[in-house]
């Protein structure tokens, strides 16, 4: 059995050729460049954070950056460079988790709704009803039930991004169920779980990477959006969000404690998005016509 | 096409009434008993109860979900805690606000976005198309909250030319409206602008490479006609599509525009409500603002319905 | 005194690998009321042709390199977008091979028509109308006046066929180019639209290039013949010699898997090998490759067309002149 389900295997998207085309895609690798950036402080965090990010020292208050305070001081002395890189851990923490959740919920929910047609009506129905909620007014209600920690605005996150998700890979699963190669692997007689797992969700793969590269991208925008309104994880959690919310009221004297994490913000918002560009150009087929 | 509306408010119901279940399932979500969330640790055992006997808690689950329905269908969405008004009447004097200032930000949108986006397709591969979705790609990825900031450091504390917030009903000074709303509607307009230039510049493209646009030109219509009536008609439809989910994105931005500048929307309310822990609020405001955008994509259907005569002539 | 002089036009196309040339050195003339069939292998440069002459090349990934298109005492080459607008339409009008996808399906057909008019004459919009029906009766379109508020969805692609025509002809142009225009039809549609196009001719006095691949549209329709190859013109001929005494091998080979009207869309296979890219061209002749007759000087230079009969060239070091 085994045999004939190899043969009527489809070849898999060269993923070697596509590693090159990106490696040749200038805007992926720039932004690549940025998030990796991001993605290297956050993981040094605990080595290379100079101070303890919440350690106050009232001493040093509204330090511009200097020699000793590289990206200056906030309003209780606190180093603001320890202060944002410990945010961006907390972003890609935040965000790899939300894109976790989509990948391994969205996939399962997507798949056996696309798959399964007999359960595909009440799935969908559900999860259309997810998405009609306004992203960020959801997610702060979620946060009102939950209460306001990280975890809570994971769960939150993933609760407003899984459906986007699932729809995306429910329609790749309906155009691959009606395959030739998925049907003669039917008639071979081939289980739904193997048919699943080795004729479809492989090739339904790149447009899941694709979304969830931008995923990533809005799941660190809303999550900075939640710390600044004061729903996300409480302060003084040095979430990029906190910074800025608290800086706020200091930004006529002290504009560097908003302008520093809004522009690590933006500069990973950036590099997700020029990912997710890159990677559309090269595995989306349907639009790699255009470049 | 009236058949049309008709279909779409009937897909659209299954949807509202698993949109009501899920906000009435969310004060019974709550970890812990919903009414010390509300009252806090310190509340005595008599606060306790009133909560729960206003807000029904003592009731059987079923009782609860019968009377929310109930109540819903009358336009009924309970008391605010917080503010001791009725949820309806609140949120409807401030989504005035925010519809006003979503209005503002999605004309921005539309000027920006499909101007950016047909002259990028239109110029492709020169500077200017290059430009254009620098700029979109800028906008997609700045955090609106952080350009707000920016934009009250330069406009309104150091140029004083505008005020850093507040809120003037375009009812009662339409130059003061344009005065308070003019940054938030900017810096909310940018995300979707820049998402529409690139929707944009991608369905021109596709759409100037069909025959059809060869046939134009064959006619010998100038080229001003071949782009913004041929082109656009056909672009348009595809374009109309994603107004829904723009809309969607202008609603959640305004949450955290209005609370910047100030501004006593429904983005406002919410946040003010989700901190004070005024569920009622909550549930009513989001049931209401989505049932909003409910209505929101059943109008964009229709439109597409509209601009599609394949659509427009099997539909009727 | 011809209509239409095209001559030693060269269209190139920027590609990845540098400029190809789609046209080379291309000279033909088109005479009034006359119909001339340009011939070729899908590739072989016949549609960029039409394309250069309508001044369509896709931009600016195309250009005219060399060569002279003169009609109506102008080089078309040379004219400013705004003049080339007003020569499309009236001048020189085309049909396109794709029935099912030139017209815009967002419009009416009327509309579609009454544009056309309204572009070119200052006609009211009530006096377009009228013509606009009237075309539509001309190309066959039964009850016009109702089936002008249609959708191309709504039309056959015959009958959308017809309206391409009815749009191409209602300024009466003095050239129609036809690009295989009914490649994409049924055999029977495909007769009743040539036979129309020949009334057409006859009724409006236009002339008309029409393109095809197909050797037995040609003997239906044409008077002329110009058969090209890989982006050269390989033969010349009136259409009685071409059929009778074919001089170029490669019309030669054409003629041998002739298709008639009556078989549906026969394509030109019998040929062994096939058209070279237009970057891996070879050196000499280009049908050397291909061709029986091909000895070492065809790999040397690119064979001049001569006037090997009277009225009648080939590009081709093979045959003698008579």
């Amino acid at each position: 059995m085994a045999a004939e389900d190899d043969f009527l295997e489809v070849r898999q998207p060269p993923w070697r050729a596509a590693t090159r085309r990106l490696l040749h895609h200038r805007l992926f690798l720039l932004g690549l460049i940025l998030f990796g950036m991001v993605a290297i402080v956050a993981i040094l965090a605990p080595w290379i954070a100079p101070q303890d990010p919440n350690k106050l020292a009232m001493r040093f208050k509204f330090r511009p950056p200097d020699r000793d305070f590289l990206f200056g001081t906030d309003n209780f002395g606190r180093s603001l460079w320890s202060r944002v890189i410990w945010g961006a851990r907390l972003s890609m923490l935040i965000g790899s988790s939300v894109v976790l959740i989509n990948a391994v919920c969205g996939t399962a929910i997507g798949a056996a709704a696309g798959y399964f047609r007999q359960i595909d009506n009440v799935l969908m129905r559900v999860n259309d009803a997810l998405m009609a909620f306004p992203a960020v007014l959801l997610a702060i209600a979620v946060t009102a039930v939950l209460g306001p920690s990280v975890n809570d605005v994971i769960i939150a996150l993933g609760i407003v991004y899984t459906p986007r998700t699932a729809r995306i890979v429910r329609s790749s699963v309906i155009v691959l169920r009606e395959m030739d190669y998925v049907q003669a692997a039917v008639a071979a007689g081939a289980g739904h779980w193997r048919i699943l797992r080795r004729h479809i969700l492989p090739n339904a793969l790149a447009p899941l990477i694709v979304q969830l590269s931008f995923l990533f991208a809005y799941a660190v925008l809303t999550e900075a959006t939640l710390s600044f309104l004061g729903v996300g994880a409480v302060p003084p959690t040095p979430t990029w969000g906190n910074i800025m919310a608290e800086g706020r009221q200091y930004m006529i004297d002290a504009p560097w404690i908003i302008a520093i994490p809004g522009l690590a913000l933006m500069m990973t918002v950036l590099g997700l998005n020029l990912l997710g560009d890159g990677l559309r150009d090269v595995l989306d087929p349907r639009l790699r016509v255009q470049s | 096409m009236g058949r049309i509306v008709i279909r779409r408010l009937a897909s659209a119901l299954p949807i509202m009434a698993i949109v009501s279940v899920i906000t009435f399932a969310m004060i019974h979500l709550i970890p812990g008993d919903p009414a010390v969330a509300i009252a806090g640790l310190s509340a005595t055992a008599e606060q306790l109860e009133t909560i729960r006997r206003d807000l029904g808690l003592d009731q059987p689950v079923l009782t609860q979900l019968w009377r929310w329905y109930a109540n819903v269908l009358r336009g009924d969405l309970g008391r605010s805690l917080l503010l001791g008004q009725p949820v309806v009447q609140v949120m409807t004097q401030r989504l005035q606000v925010t519809l006003a200032l979503s209005a503002y930000a999605l004309v921005l949108t539309l000027l920006l976005g499909l101007t950016a986006g047909i002259v990028a397709a239109l110029r492709q591969n020169t500077w200017i198309d290059q430009a254009a979705m620098v700029f979109a790609m800028i906008g997609i990825s700045l955090p609106n909250f952080w350009l707000g900031l920016l934009m009250i450091i330069l406009f309104a504390v150091d140029l004083r030319w505008l005020p850093t917030g507040g809120y003037i009903p375009l009812t009662a000074d339409p130059l003061g409206w344009l005065a308070t709303s003019t940054m938030p509607a900017v810096s909310l307009a940018l995300l979707q602008a820049g998402l529409l230039a690139r929707i944009t510049r991608s369905t021109m493209l596709e759409v100037l490479r069909q025959d059809y646009i060869r046939t134009a030109r064959a006619k010998g219509l100038p080229n001003r006609v071949v782009v913004m009536k041929h082109a656009l008609a056909n672009a348009l439809i595809p374009i109309v599509t994603v107004l829904g989910i723009i809309v969607s994105l202008l609603i959640s931005g305004s949450v955290v525009t209005e609370t910047l500048f100030s501004i006593p929307g429904v983005g406002q309310l919410l946040t003010q409500a989700v901190l004070n822990r005024d569920y009622p609020m909550v549930q009513g405001g989001l049931l209401m603002t989505t049932a909003l955008l409910v209505l929101v994509n059943i109008a964009v259907e229709v439109c597409y319905a509209l601009l599609d005569p394949r659509v427009r002539t099997d539909g009727s | 005194m011809s209509l239409l002089e095209v001559r030693d036009l060269t269209t190139v196309f920027r590609t990845g690998r540098g400029e190809v040339t789609a046209v080379e050195d291309i000279s033909f003339d088109l005479a009034e009321g006359e119909v001339l069939g340009i011939v070729g292998e899908s590739g072989s440069g016949k549609s960029v042709t039409a394309l250069t002459i309508m001044g369509l090349l896709p931009r600016p990934t195309a250009r005219i390199r060399s060569g002279a298109i003169r009609f109506g005492g102008e080089d078309l080459t040379r004219l400013p977008e705004s003049r080339m607008q007003r020569i499309r339409g009236p001048g020189i009008a085309m049909v396109f091979q794709e029935p099912m996808t030139s017209l815009n399906p967002v419009f009416s057909i009327g509309d579609q028509i009454m544009e056309t008019i309204r572009a070119h004459e200052p006609l009211s919009p009530r006096a377009a109308f009228s013509r606009a029906v009237a075309m539509l009766e001309k190309v066959g379109i039964a009850s016009a006046a109702t089936r002008m508020a249609d959708y191309p969805h709504q039309l056959s692609g015959g009958q959308r066929q017809r309206v391409m025509l009815a749009i191409a002809l209602v300024c009466r142009p003095r050239v129609l180019i036809a690009d295989e225009p009914t490649t994409a039809l049924d055999v029977t549609i495909q007769a009743q639209i040539l036979d129309l196009l020949l009334d057409l001719r006859d009724e409006l006095g236009m002339a008309i290039i029409l393109i095809t691949h197909n050797m037995g549209v040609i003997a239906e329709t044409a008077d002329r013949v110009l058969v090209m190859y890989a982006g050269r013109i390989a033969e010349e001929a009136p259409v009685a010699g071409l059929f009778d005494a074919p001089l170029h091998p490669y019309t030669n080979g054409l003629l041998e898997c002739v298709p008639s009207l009556t078989e549906d869309r026969a394509r030109l296979v019998a040929i062994p090998g096939t058209l070279p890219e237009a970057h891996r061209r070879p050196p000499g002749c280009r049908y050397a490759p291909r061709c029986p007759l091909a000895a070492a000087d065809c790999g040397h230079g690119l064979p001049p067309l001569r006037a090997l009969v009277p009225g009648h060239r080939a590009a081709c070091l093979r045959i003698a002149p008579s």
